[in-house]
């Protein structure tokens, strides 16, 4: 720590300083014995003692201690100074400057001359031993507070004297302290605090009571109150020795308040005679106070709030594992599946029937055992969301807006990959809701809203995938505003026609952003097509729906799993690829006729639907000749639809997703590979890229674009 | 606007650790090498809490502390000791001259940072 460092720095001039002015100190003294002066050694010593103690100097500390006790017996007039004192004082000081001087700045490497130690021990009386003992009473150690215990909920009652305020405590910052231990509830006891007119506003009339659950241990809790121990009464009572509540749960408010000492046994004897509410009858005999009895009944609550709690956990029982280790496990686990892939080929190859009976055992194994790993990878969304809470609160405060977040499907599951990567665009829609979105209150109260806005967060599975939906009761997307936009930035022409909700798309183009200033909560330069980018590479979508005036959804759709995808095997040439079957919609025949009949045009008439595709053969040049009859492949991303035309359909495909690695990363149109059974290489298609390309194919011909491929060179 | 705290202690090396430690948590620190020095500094800009040793030329700790106690503005305000001694005596004068808490030296700045939020907040 950078305080540490200087203040040592310091140390060693200072204590230079300092030993140079004792010598000539000493000196002084032994010609006459001034008290002035001999009160400047003893602080001298003192002072060496202090700081070298504090920046590790312990041999200094030590001897020094020594010395300084020594002087402390001659102040107090139970020593007198003598030749010999003076000069072990002098040896001490010179071997101090040695021990100094050795090194600046590593600290000492002088040795400490442990005769002279030994000889200034002597000079100390018996009677000094037990004052010298103490001193290694570092009094309030805070590290302790590090400690780990066993959960245990505790109950602490804080009752301080009137003078608590006198020598500067505020009892809320030990409650605030208190509270920072675990999960605190804090009830305060007012009914001491007397009329106005009898009252001292210097004196503290309030009282506490608290109910902890931490794992902190009790001394931390009686740190917290280490400075007013004197001062104030303080019980603790630990509720549950064990962490369980077996026995707690059976408490009565009634032995809760006998325990506490708020009652007495007899009357909770007299008042449980009375059929009704022990607590209104309690407070209506006036033996206690209504508050008393709430806080009582707040414990009470706590009891049963952790028996629920232990409930719950031990449906849980769980184990934590470092993530490396998932990581390597789905490692071992893609591998697996590559050979089982393997051997099922071989199998198939070999026409064995025993060999087949095995190979699809171990495929079932396969396939067990990777969903079972997935699924130790899964977590739920839910801390995600509450993360968002204090951002929206924070938020919200700085924009002068009222807003509540509501949350849904929190125990929704997702890879633990897809979760760290899907915090950033989160917290960059949600400043989007409250910036762009959500209205001030009057704007609100004018359209007759609630003055609060809401956002909402929600995710819910939907087949391989994970939805996330983000709404809020806003304003909702200006569909004009944005068509205007988009002209003025050249990303639409004038006369170009587009339904609202292609309009609203656009807010996702590169470098778009309808905000009128750049404030510090949005508007950071980084627009909704970073958001987009992001999700793509996660292989998810976005997709936004608004009303104007009423509000916007933003759906994120993401993969459950980055690792091991479904894919659909297919075959050019002799090269493989792979396209992610989430995607796939089915599979059609490509005949001559049909090229004949879109007269050039890569159209194809799919039951009445028209539907654009892509020749992949000559989109990655391809050799040799094509078949008779092709396939098309007809995918379905952002609800477009295309069509990819291949040579052979091979069939699904477990696809262990494998990076290219950085020499690739700016290949487009590919996403990663797999290896397959046999060995071989397959590419993953990147299909929302690829849909890029048919879409110029639209306007331009598929001779353009090989042309501006050769030119970019091959794959 | 940040806090300010005034670190007394006639060792210039626990001044300037101090010093560092507390700035760099964000508070402002003046300093004093005595008593009579820390209540000079009480008459310019508000301090928000003192820290102060026990042993020092001019005026001493404690003195130091029902001096502040009985200045104007600064009944109520957070003062902590720092000393070697561990002694009960020597915290019990400390308490009752008005000190809110104590650091046994030597101490480290973690702990010293914990003393200050306990009691300033």
């Amino acid at each position: 720590m950078k305080g540490m460092d200087e203040g040592k720095k310091a140390f060693v001039s200072e204590a230079y300083e300092l030993l140079r002015e004792l010598e000539s100190q000493l000196l002084e003294l032994e010609e006459s014995s001034d008290d002035e002066l001999l009160n400047s050694v003893f602080r001298t010593m003192h002072t060496i003692k202090g700081a070298s103690a504090m920046f590790g100097f312990d041999d200094i500390s030590t001897l020094t201690h020594e010395l300084e006790t020594v002087f402390d017996l001659v102040r107090s007039g139970r020593m007198t100074i003598t030749k010999e004192l003076i000069d072990l004082t002098l040896a001490s000081r010179d071997n101090i400057f040695e021990m100094l001087s050795t090194d600046d700045t590593d600290g000492e490497v002088g040795v400490l001359n442990l005769d002279l130690l030994g000889s200034i021990k002597k000079l100390i009386p018996s009677i000094a031993d037990a004052v010298t003992g103490s001193y290694e009473d570092h009094g309030p150690d805070l590290q302790n507070v590090q400690e780990r215990h066993d959960m245990k909920m505790y109950w602490i009652r804080f009752l301080p004297g009137k003078d608590l305020f006198m020598d500067g405590t505020n009892p809320l910052n030990l409650m605030r302290e208190l509270s920072e231990l675990g999960t605190c509830k804090i009830y305060s006891m007012v009914e001491n605090i007397p009329e106005l007119d009898d009252m001292d506003a210097e004196q503290c009339y309030t009282s506490w009571d608290a109910l902890l659950i931490t794992d902190k241990g009790v001394n931390a809790i009686k740190d917290v109150f280490i400075f007013v121990e004197d001062r104030c009464e303080l019980k603790i009572k630990i509720l549950d020795e064990t962490g369980g509540v077996s026995d707690a749960e059976q408490k009565k408010l009634g032995e809760i308040l006998v325990e506490n000492g708020d009652i007495t046994e007899e009357d909770l004897q007299k008042v449980l005679t009375k059929q009704r509410r022990l607590g209104e009858i309690l407070v209506e005999e006036g033996v206690i106070s209504s508050r008393k009895v709430d806080s009582a009944l707040l414990e009470q609550q706590h009891l049963k709030d952790m028996r629920m709690r232990q409930e719950t956990a031990k449906e849980a029982l769980s184990v934590r594992v470092a993530s490396e280790k998932l990581d390597g496990l789905v490692d071992l686990v893609g591998e697996l599946v590559t050979v089982q892939a393997r051997l099922s080929q071989f199998a198939d190859m070999k026409d064995d029937a025993n060999l087949l009976s095995i190979a699809e055992e171990v495929e079932r194994l396969t396939d067990d055992l990777r969903e079972s790993t997935m699924s130790i990878r899964m977590l739920p969304i839910g801390s995600t969301f509450s993360k968002f809470r204090r951002l929206i609160r924070d938020l919200s405060g700085e924009l002068g807006k009222e807003v509540n977040m509501t949350t849904e499907g929190a125990e929704t599951e997702l890879d633990k990959t897809v979760i760290e990567k899907l915090n950033d665009p989160l917290v960059h829609i949600i400043r989007n809701c409250l910036f762009h979105g959500i209205e001030d209150p009057e704007t609100r109260y004018a359209k007759g809203k609630p003055g609060a806005g809401t956002i909402h967060l929600s995710a819910e599975h939907s087949g391989a995938h994970v939805l996330i939906h983000i709404s809020d009761d806003g304003a909702g997307v200006d569909v004009e505003a944005v068509r205007r936009k988009a002209i003025e930035r050249r990303l639409i022409s004038e006369d170009d026609e587009l339904t609202n909700d292609e309009t609203v798309s656009l807010i996702f183009a590169p470098g778009f952003s309808t905000a009128k200033e750049v404030t510090d909560v949005s508007g950071r330069g980084v627009g909704m097509d970073v958001v987009k980018k992001e999700m793509e590479s996660l292989r998810g979508d976005i997709e936004i729906r608004t009303v104007m005036g009423e509000g916007t959804t933003i759906t994120l759709k993401l993969p459950l799993t980055l690792a091991i995808i479904d894919g659909l095997l297919v075959k050019m040439a002799d090269s493989f690829y792979v396209l992610p079957l989430s995607l796939v919609e089915e599979c059609v025949e490509l005949t001559g006729a049909d090229i004949a009949s879109s007269h050039g045009k890569h159209i194809a008439d799919v039951r009445g639907e028209i539907v654009p595709y892509v020749r992949l053969r000559e989109l990655f040049g391809s050799n040799g000749s094509k078949p008779d009859m092709e396939q098309i492949v007809i995918t379905n991303a952002d609800n477009r639809r295309v069509g990819f035309v291949v040579d052979h359909v091979i069939g699904e495909h477990q696809t262990v997703i494998k990076t290219l690695g950085r020499v690739f990363k700016n290949v487009d149109g590919v996403s990663g590979a797999t290896i397959l059974g046999d060995g071989t290489v397959a590419l993953i298609l990147d299909v929302q890229k690829l849909m890029l390309y048919a879409e110029e194919d639209e306007l331009k011909t598929i001779e353009n674009y090989q042309r501006s491929y050769k030119r970019g060179g091959s794959l | 606007m940040s806090k300010t705290i005034l670190i007394v202690d006639d060792s210039r090396s626990i001044r300037q650790m101090v010093s560092f430690t507390l700035k760099d948590e964000g508070y402002d620190v003046k300093e004093a090498e005595d008593g009579k020095d820390a209540l000079q500094k009480f008459n310019g800009t508000p301090i928000h809490m003192m820290i102060t040793d026990l042993h020092m030329p001019k005026l001493d700790g404690i003195g130091l502390i029902r001096e502040v106690r009985a200045t104007s503005g600064y009944k109520f305000i957070p003062i902590i000791m720092l000393t070697t001694e561990s002694q009960e005596e020597k915290k019990k004068e400390g308490k009752d001259a008005g000190a809110t808490g104590w650091i046994v030296k030597p101490f480290k700045p973690e702990q010293l940072i914990g003393v200050v939020k306990k009691v300033l907040g």
